[in-house]
């Protein structure tokens, strides 16, 4: 039965085309996933079947739900329609909740609208219920729990749990997982997908990523700036794609193993030994964000550090670049001992997350790539630097007429690449990437990547690349380090610990992580069962 | 193109409006300000003194032309005091909080508080009454109770700017403290103190008149609005006019600037500017 369909819709705002004559359909119990690039349009294809517009919205074509046409509804029959029929779950658990009020406060509110004259018993009883729907246990998570004392997993399972508290027909989920680690990220998604067995709930699912969604989705819709370019039925789907967009996703989608043949040198470049950072907390014992950690990076090499979001990594990244005391180890570069200063600065730099936070709005990218000059003991010309500068905007694939730009006139890939033209612009002997791409959509992500492999061969720079995703780890690095809870648990070539891993950890991360090629054989081996 | 509102149209007007009349007074103002003229004492408002004229036939509008000039100076320059010293301050505090050493944070900030705690008028009539009633004094005491302000909305602003990637990224590259609160910090928070160098510039008329007004201002026969004021108290009920025209100029010239302020600073203030269609704010603030 067909829960939902979308007819010739298209939206402007402001006079502004966002969404082009879309056209898809989702039928109840079933998965549809709406995948695209960032300004593709698929968040507001979601936001407009729930009409939560901007101003200045105009829609054209039918969004018919049960045949009934929501465009013709009022605010006050949506809120109805909102209510009753449709559940939202929104990309950032973070600041989805409401920090003052329990978590039971606010499934109970939710209860209540639609069911307004509910006993106070049935209501505690009823929101215990949907709590454990969403697996979370009565006795660790009681209904006066706080967000606060939530990880993002938790607080996304709490926000699920709101969405159907209503029970609705539809769940729009948008971005569900982005903003979460890989374990926790397979183990909603297997929830979601729990939800459409036993309830029979449609849910559209968006993503950036075709590898998130190719397990879970019936049907693929394919955005791109704001018209669908290509949609079909998952089973069939990757084999009998057209369009060049899809296939690209798709190439973006597979990672590829690093190629083996490079050679390391003997050269030990950086050296941490058991380096132990700890934070005092109030009445409780220190905290070691790093316990005891100690590896080596050779000349020539790329190193991988994987781990969860408050394992650790960035404080011992932090640590290596000088930008934290440690409380115990050492760290030496080049053979000297490294405590922040300036002379050693020069040998290693650094590529953050961030691509919108990491520059100073207010400087030119001329003035932000040549940043790094100050750490050379001889100062260069106003020239010389813009040489160097042009010649490095140059190698990451920039122009000259972005010289005088401002970083809010880029893209985050584009931003990305000038942060990595400022890491390697006083040509430094290591660079360390902190998540460096983990903010970027696939394709553009897999550009970057390329981009960081080809220049740090050509240029002679080992480097450090530290993420949450051994999937991207092991498209770039030839040795991996797996950290949790501040310690290292295994330590191995990529390739090996790939295909052999011995710690339960590393084990958990390379199952959780989304792989298109197995969840496309996955897919076709239920469907042969099917057909038998 | 940016929309202006009307707070900071109005705002602005009146303030380039005083401006530009403080400005005129230093070339020529309708007639001396220290001439006295006792047959013609106490004329009414009209086409010969377009404000009348006071106890000692002095023009009205000549004198108040020169208070407005006296009042702006002495309240640019205190502000600039404030603000030159505070601003540094409020830098260092927030760099050595952000750096592990908070005792000079602390002891800062502290000695701010302690400032902040006399009541800002009574520490000024405190300086003027130790070092005698000059202008200079009065600049000074103004100035003395603005730094705390600079101080603290600085260091605040800072706090948020420290932990940004670009900061890390300068230290990444080498540069020291003084360095990145001076290239970094200061540039990205200038919008923040520029609306408050408006609102205390309007604090600090207000209190240059008050001062003058107790005697502890620039001393006669340099006319300025607050003496003015006073002197018009007990002739008020027969000539208003005398009171009607330094009062009303003290209000305008602090209602321009406080609009003037809350212009500017819907104008920076990137969270308040028109929303980007996704709904998101735009996040640069150029």
């Amino acid at each position: 039965m067909t829960l939902l369909k979308v007819k010739d819709f298209s939206l402007s705002i402001n006079d502004e085309i966002i969404l082009h004559n879309i056209n898809m359909e989702i039928k109840a119990g079933k998965v549809l996933a709406i995948v695209g690039e960032s300004g593709s349009g698929k968040s507001m294809m979601s936001s407009a079947i729930i009409n939560l517009l901007p101003q200045g919205a105009k829609l054209k074509g039918k969004i018919l739900l049960n045949n009934d046409n929501l465009l013709d509804k009022s605010e006050r029959e949506m809120c109805l329609h909102r209510m009753n029929d449709l559940g939202m779950i929104f990309q950032e658990p973070m600041t989805a909740l409401n920090p003052l009020e329990t978590i039971g406060t606010q499934i109970m509110e939710a209860i209540k609208l639609t069911n307004p004259k509910i006993r106070y018993k049935d209501l505690l009883k009823k929101a215990e219920l949907i709590l454990e729907r969403v697996e979370m246990d009565k006795n660790r998570f009681p209904l006066n729990t706080y967000p606060h004392k939530l990880s993002g997993g938790q607080r996304q399972r709490v926000v699920i749990a709101i969405a159907l508290s209503q029970n609705p027909k539809l769940l729009i989920a948008d971005e569900p997982t982005t903003a979460l680690d890989v374990t926790t990220q397979a183990k909603i998604m297997k929830l979601l997908m729990k939800l459409v067995k036993d309830y029979g709930i449609g849910i559209i699912l968006v993503s950036h990523d075709l590898a998130v969604v190719a397990d879970l989705a019936d049907h693929i819709v394919i955005m791109r700036k704001g018209k669908v370019v290509e949609q079909g039925d998952t089973k069939t789907f990757f084999k009998s794609m057209k369009h060049s967009y899809s296939k690209q996703l798709f190439d973006a989608a597979k990672h590829k193993l690093y190629e083996k043949n490079i050679t390391v040198g003997s050269e030990v470049l950086l050296e941490v030994l058991n380096l132990t950072k700890e934070y005092n907390l109030a009445n409780k014992k220190p905290l070691k964000a790093v316990n005891n950690v100690s590896f080596t990076l050779n000349r020539g090499e790329n190193l991988g550090l994987v781990g969860e979001s408050g394992c650790g990594k960035s404080t011992l990244a932090r640590c290596i670049l000088g930008l934290e005391k440690f409380s115990k180890g050492k760290i030496h570069i080049a053979g000297r001992p490294f405590y922040g200063q300036k002379e050693l600065r020069r040998c290693i730099n650094v590529v953050f997350q961030d691509p919108f936070g990491s520059f100073n709005p207010r400087h030119t990218v001329e003035r932000l790539v040549a940043e790094p000059f100050y750490v050379l003991k001889k100062p260069l010309t106003t020239f010389e630097k813009r040489v160097k500068v042009l010649r490095m905007l140059k190698l990451v694939g920039l122009g000259d007429g972005d010289l005088k730009k401002y970083p809010h006139e880029f893209s985050g890939g584009q931003r990305q690449r000038i942060a990595i033209a400022r890491a390697l612009i006083t040509e430094p002997d290591i660079i360390l990437l902190d998540e460096s791409t983990s903010a970027l959509d696939v394709i553009i992500r897999t550009q970057i990547l390329d981009l960081l492999r080809d220049l740090t061969k050509k240029l002679g720079i080992s480097y450090l690349f530290i993420s949450h995703d051994l999937t991207t780890v092991k498209n770039i690095t030839n040795r991996v380090l797996v950290m949790k809870d501040g310690v290292i648990v295994e330590e191995g070539l990529t390739a090996e610990i790939y295909k052999n891993p011995k710690h339960h950890y590393t084990k958990s991360l390379i199952e959780a992580s989304p792989d298109i090629t197995r969840a496309i054989k996955s897919k076709e081996e239920n469907n042969n069962e099917n057909t038998l | 193109m940016k929309h202006f509102s009307i707070s900071f149209i109005v705002g602005g007007g009146l303030s380039v409006l005083f401006l530009m009349g403080a400005l005129l007074s230093f070339f020529w103002t309708p007639y001396d300000v220290e001439l006295l003229n006792i047959k013609g004492k106490f004329a009414s408002p009209g086409l010969e003194h377009l404000m009348g004229t006071d106890h000692f036939g002095r023009d009205i509008l000549s004198m108040v032309m020169v208070g407005t000039r006296n009042a702006i100076a002495v309240s640019l320059i205190a502000v600039g005091i404030g603000a030159t010293i505070g601003v540094p301050l409020g830098l260092w505090a927030a760099a050595t909080c952000m750096n592990g050493s908070r005792l000079i944070d602390e002891l800062l900030m502290r000695g701010n508080d302690l400032i902040f705690a006399f009541p800002s008028l009574l520490l000024a009539i405190l300086i003027t009454a130790v070092f005698g009633p000059s202008i200079i004094n009065a600049i000074i005491a103004i100035g003395i109770f603005n730094i705390p302000v600079f101080a603290r909305i600085s260091r605040g602003a800072a706090l948020s700017i420290w932990p940004k990637e670009y900061i890390s990224a300068a230290r990444v590259a080498g540069k020291g403290v003084s360095r990145i609160s001076y290239e970094h910090i200061l540039p990205n928070i200038l919008n923040l103190l520029i609306v408050q160098a408006t609102i205390q510039f309007s604090i600090a008329i207000i209190a240059e008149a008050s001062l003058s007004y107790v005697g502890l201002g620039s001393q006669p026969p340099n006319p300025s609005l607050g003496r003015m004021l006073n002197e018009a108290q007990t002739m008020i009920f027969f000539a208003p006019w005398l009171a009607y025209f330094p009062g009303g100029v003290i209000v305008a010239l602090v209602l321009g600037f406080n609009l003037m302020g809350d212009g500017i600073r819907d104008l920076l203030d990137p969270k308040l500017r028109q929303k980007s269609i996704t709904g998101k704010v735009s996040n640069d603030a150029s």
